[in-house]
């Protein structure tokens, strides 16, 4: 214990519990939206009016700075989720199982937008919408687990056997997280290698990866404002019975 | 105006570009307001279940 700095571990403490993790949200949600605000309009503004136009792809490409932050969030979000979940089963971490079960939603929400963004790129640039290729099919497979991990969690009635449940399911997921990421390399595809996320330098022009970085970075604080608001409606469903809930409801109502 | 309309126009691929955008918008302001929505309508629905036990 020694080596977990003592501040580090009361924070942590604190964070374990219901209504303080409650209002530590409520505390930090206003400075995530203003950062997140900032950040797309800037990442906006460059991508789709400063950067230059590619020349292969005409101003078609500008659908990356969608595509490509969304895509990386819904793995992301995935393996947060998965080491969420994971914790909660470990160490029976309420906090840890909120999280887990919170971010479910907006994961999905990503790999949907980088499917259907990817679809509206591909036809102009392949002539398809969609093509059975590693890259999209893996990326599809994801979206069924994320809606699988959704629609088994509802089917629960009791919350703690729930977030074990999809806490085992994400775990067992995970394997496709590297499936989607090197998917590119092991097989022949159509969709494109990486241009960013690579050993060597990125192949993107500084004008174009730059807003790239600011959608990804907003796309982060994004995920953390959507989390946040799921995760205070499933602390109050898990909560409604004790007394800081009762307090906070009669509070609402006067 | 013609410029913005040169950038409306995305280069001929605006019936991609914009969808895109559209889409992407919609769904993370669904994230956005439907746990706010949720979160008001449950706060209602405990505050009338404890009026009706109280009764």
């Amino acid at each position: 214990m020694s080596i977990i700095p003592a501040p580090l571990l009361r924070f942590y403490h604190r964070m374990a519990s219901p209504p303080h993790f409650y209002n530590f949200a409520d505390k930090i949600l206003p400075w995530l939206v203003v950062i997140f605000i900032l950040l797309a309009v800037s990442g906006l503004y460059m991508g789709l009016y400063l950067a230059p136009t590619d020349y292969q792809q005409g101003d078609s490409y500008r659908i990356i700075y969608i595509h490509v932050p969304a895509a990386w969030m819904s793995l992301f979000v995935y393996v947060v989720m998965a080491i969420s979940g994971a914790i909660g089963l470990i160490w029976r971490l309420k906090i840890a199982d909120v999280v887990a079960i919170s971010s479910a939603p907006i994961g999905a929400s990503f790999t949907l937008i980088a499917l259907v963004t990817g679809s509206l790129w591909g036809k102009p640039m392949w002539g398809t919408w969609w093509v059975w290729d590693a890259r999209l099919t893996s990326e599809l497979i994801l979206l069924f687990l994320y809606l699988g991990i959704i629609s088994l969690y509802g089917a629960i009635e009791d919350k703690r056997t729930g977030s074990r449940a999809i806490s085992i399911l994400a775990l067992v997921g995970v394997v496709n997280i590297p499936i989607i990421h090197y998917s590119v390399e092991w097989w022949n595809t159509l969709h494109q290698g990486a241009t960013v996320a690579k050993m060597d330098k990125p192949s993107i022009h500084i004008d174009m990866l730059i807003p790239l970085l600011l959608m990804a970075t907003a796309f982060k604080f994004y995920y953390g404002i959507a989390m946040l608001l799921v995760a205070k409606v499933e602390i109050l469903k898990r909560e409604k019975n004790s007394q800081w809930v009762q307090k906070l409801v009669e509070e609402a109502n006067e | 105006m013609n410029s913005f309309n040169e950038f409306l126009a995305m280069g001929g691929y605006s019936m991609y570009v914009w969808p895109a955008y559209g889409i992407a918008f919609v769904v993370l302001l669904l994230n956005i307001v439907l746990p706010l929505m949720q979160r008001k309508q449950l706060i209602r629905d405990l505050a009338l279940k404890w009026k009706q036990n109280k009764q």
